[in-house]
C-alpha cells in the first residue's frame, strides 16, 4: 500500500485497524524522499534523528525552514545564519514532538520568507510537482511542494503575507494562515512580528482541523499569543453551508486576474450556491492599497527584525578584507552583504527608508493608517458576512526566473492574500480547479478573527462536493 | 518622489548593507519602482485615522517575577561563531 499518498486522518484510521503502523508509514514517506526528492528539492535536509514513535498523531511531518526546532540547522535558507543549530523548539514544535509527530525533516523556503516566486533560498528554487519548470509559490514552498509531491504527509509553514496560502493554492493543497495570536510564534524566526502566523498545510480540510488541534493554543512565551479556549476544530467538519453568507467583492474581480482562474472561482461561487449558501457582493474599496500598505508595513518591520544579523553572536562572520570604515563597522557590513541575497537587502533597505528620519510619516506612519482603513472594510463586510471568498492568487503558477528582475510584479501577485493579515484574521486556500496547462488553482476564504471553525465547515462543505483536492500530479 | 544613487547609499548605511558600486544602479531602479508603486498610499485622506500597530489590541503582558530553568550559559554558547571564557567573542572595536 502507498502510505505516503494518504492523508493523516487516513493514516490514523489504518493505526487503529492495526493495518499499518506509524513506522511503517514514515518509512514509506522517507523511500518517497528519496524516488522524487531529485525532482522537486523541497527539503533543505532531512531530521538528524529517528523519531521515538508513540503518541497519539505518529504523522510524517514537514517544518519550514524558520521553525527552531532542537539540534537541526535552521537556517530561513539564508546563508547569513549557516550553521545555526537551534538550541531549542519552537512552540509550535514542541506540540508536534508531544503529540508523536514524526519529523522528516526542514522544508526550504524563500530566503527569510521574502518572496512568493521561490528564487531568493540560497539552496536554490524547489519545483512545482505538478510542473517541473514553475515555481511551487512561496514562500512556504518547500512544504506545500513536499505535500503535493507525497514527500511529506502534512508539514508547516509560516504566513506574513500570503506565504502558506499562495503555495498551497500553486500546488493544489489547502492552506490555512490562522487568526493572529490563535498559534505561538515562540521560536518562529521573526520576518514581520504584527503579521506572520504559523500555519498547516495539508492534503484535505479534515487534516488542516486536525493539525489546527494540534498546534492552535496560548503560549505565555509569546506575548501576543491570545489566552482564548481553543475549540475541537473537526466539529466544524460539517457538510451544509445552507443560510451561510459569502461575500463576494467586487474589487477582486478587477483588471489583473487571470481568466482561467476567474471562471473556476465563479463555478465555485455557483456551486456553493446551489448548496444553499447565499451570495451576496460586497465592496473592500481600498483593498486596491493593501500591496502599497503592506511593502511598507512589512519592510519595516522586517528591516528592524534583520537587524540581529550581524555576525556577532551566531550564523555567519565574515572578515572584511580590507578598513572601510573602522573593524566593527566593516565586519557587520562584509556580514549582511555576504549573507543576505539581494531580495533580503531591498527588503531591509526599503524598511529601513520607510522608517528613517524624515520619511516616517510620510511612509511607515500612513501605511499605518491605511491599515485600519483596510481592516475597517473587513469589520464592515463581516457584520453581515460569515465569509468573504476570492482567489487565492490572481494567476496559477508561473515558470521558475519569469519574476527574479522584476520585484514589484511579484509582490502584486500577493493582492488577495495580504488583507487577511493587515488585519490579523485567518483564511483558508482550498483547490477549486485546473488550468488548461494541468496547473492548479486556489480559493481563498477569509472569516472573522478566531473563526476558523466557519472557514473550516464552508471548505469541507465545497471539499465534499468536488474532487479537485483528490487529484495527484505525476512525478514517476 | 524618485530615488537617488545616493538615498540608496545612505540607506545601505543605516542598515549595515555594503552595496558595491556595481550593483548600485540595479537597486536605484529596483527600490524607485517599489517608492513609486506606494506612492498611491498619498492620495488617500488619513487625517482622522488612527494608526494600526497591531491587528488584536494589545495590553502590557506581564508575568510573575519567578525564577524557572531555561537554556544553560553553555546552550546558548552552542551556536556562538566564537567565544572565549564563557563569553561571545567578536573582533577588537576599541584600538
Amino acid at each position: 500500500m502507498k502510505l505516503h499518498a494518504l492523508t493523516a486522518h487516513a493514516l490514523l484510521d489504518l493505526y487503529r485497524s492495526g493495518k499499518a503502523s506509524p513506522k511503517e508509514a514514515y518509512e514509506d514517506v522517507l523511500e518517497r524522499i528519496k524516488a522524487v526528492e531529485p525532482k522537486v528539492k523541497a527539503y533543505v535536509h532531512l531530521a538528524q534523528n529517528q523519531p521515538e514513535f508513540k503518541g497519539e498523531f505518529q504523522i510524517p511531518i514537514g517544518l519550514k525552514d524558520n521553525l527552531c526546532t532542537k539540534g537541526e540547522e535552521i537556517t530561513c535558507s539564508s546563508k547569513i545564519l549557516k550553521g545555526f543549530h537551534s538550541p531549542y523548539d519552537a512552540g509550535v514544535v514542541e506540540k508536534i514532538k508531544k503529540s508523536g509527530g514524526s519529523i522528516l525533516g526542514i522544508m526550504n523556503m524563500d530566503e527569510f520568507a521574502f518572496g512568493s516566486s521561490f528564487e531568493s533560498s540560497c539552496y536554490g528554487p524547489t519545483f512545482n510537482p505538478w510542473n517541473l519548470a514553475c515555481v511551487p509559490g512561496g514562500s512556504s514552498g518547500g512544504s506545500a511542494a513536499s505535500v503535493a509531491a507525497d514527500e511529506a504527509v502534512w508539514a508547516l509553514g509560516s504566513d506574513t503575507g500570503g506565504s502558506i496560502r499562495q503555495p498551497a493554492s500553486f500546488c493544489g493543497i489547502v492552506g490555512l494562515k490562522p487568526t493572529y495570536g490563535r498559534v505561538s510564534r515562540y521560536g518562529l524566526i521573526a520576518f514581520a512580528s504584527s503579521l506572520d502566523q504559523i500555519g498547516p498545510l495539508t492534503k484535505d480540510v479534515r487534516d488542516c482541523a486536525l493539525l489546527m488541534n494540534i498546534i492552535a493554543g496560548y503560549d505565555k512565551r509569546d506575548s501576543t499569543s491570545v489566552n482564548t479556549p481553543v475549540p475541537d476544530h473537526t466539529k466544524a467538519l460539517v457538510n451544509d453551508v445552507r443560510g451561510l453568507k459569502i461575500g463576494i467583492p467586487k474589487e477582486a474581480f478587477a483588471e489583473g486576474l487571470d481568466s482561467e482562474v476567474r471562471q473556476a472561482v465563479e463555478k465555485s461561487v455557483e456551486l456553493l450556491k446551489t448548496l444553499g449558501a447565499v451570495v451576496k457582493e460586497v465592496s473592500l474599496p481600498h483593498t486596491p492599497y493593501a500591496v502599497a500598505t503592506y511593502y511598507i508595513v512589512a519592510t519595516a518591520e522586517a528591516s528592524s527584525n534583520l537587524a540581529r544579523f550581524d555576525g556577532v553572536r551566531y550564523g555567519l562572520r565574515a572578515t572584511p578584507k580590507s578598513v572601510r570604515k573602522n573593524a566593527l563597522v566593516d565586519m557587520y557590513e562584509e556580514t549582511r552583504s555576504l549573507g543576505f541575497g539581494d531580495e533580503a537587502k531591498r527588503r531591509i533597505m526599503l524598511g529601513t527608508y520607510a522608517l528613517s528620519s524624515g520619511y516616517y510619516d510620510a511612509y511607515y506612519l500612513r501605511g499605518q493608517k491605511v491599515r485600519t482603513l483596510i481592516k475597517n472594510d473587513l469589520d464592515v463586510v463581516f457584520k453581515d458576512c460569515d465569509v468573504i471568498l476570492t482567489p487565492t492568487s490572481p494567476t496559477v503558477a508561473f515558470k521558475v526566473g519569469e519574476k527574479v528582475s522584476d520585484p514589484l510584479s511579484m509582490y502584486l501577485s500577493d493582492i488577495y492574500t495580504i488583507p487577511a493579515n493587515l488585519a490579523g484574521i485567518p483564511a483558508i486556500s482550498i483547490p477549486c480547479g485546473f488550468s488548461k496547462n494541468g496547473l492548479p488553482i486556489g480559493l481563498q476564504l477569509m472569516g472573522k478573527a478566531f473563526d476558523e471553525e466557519m472557514l473550516l465547515r464552508m471548505a469541507y462543505t465545497y471539499e465534499q462536493n468536488t474532487e479537485w483536492h483528490l487529484k495527484k500530479p505525476t512525478l514517476d | 518622489m524618485s530615488i537617488s544613487k545616493e538615498d540608496v547609499k545612505y540607506v545601505a548605511l543605516l542598515a549595515r548593507i555594503h552595496v558595491p558600486e556595481e550593483k548600485l544602479e540595479g537597486f536605484t531602479k529596483t527600490l524607485g519602482d517599489i517608492v513609486h508603486y506606494v506612492e498611491q498610499l498619498q492620495k488617500l485622506d488619513v487625517e482622522n485615522v488612527k494608526p494600526t500597530s497591531h491587528a488584536v489590541p494589545l495590553g502590557n503582558v506581564l508575568r510573575a517575577d519567578i525564577i524557572k530553568p531555561s537554556l544553560t550559559h553553555q546552550q546558548a554558547l552552542s551556536v556562538a561563531i566564537e567565544s572565549k571564557d564563557g563569553c561571545f567573542k567578536v573582533p577588537l572595536v576599541i584600538e
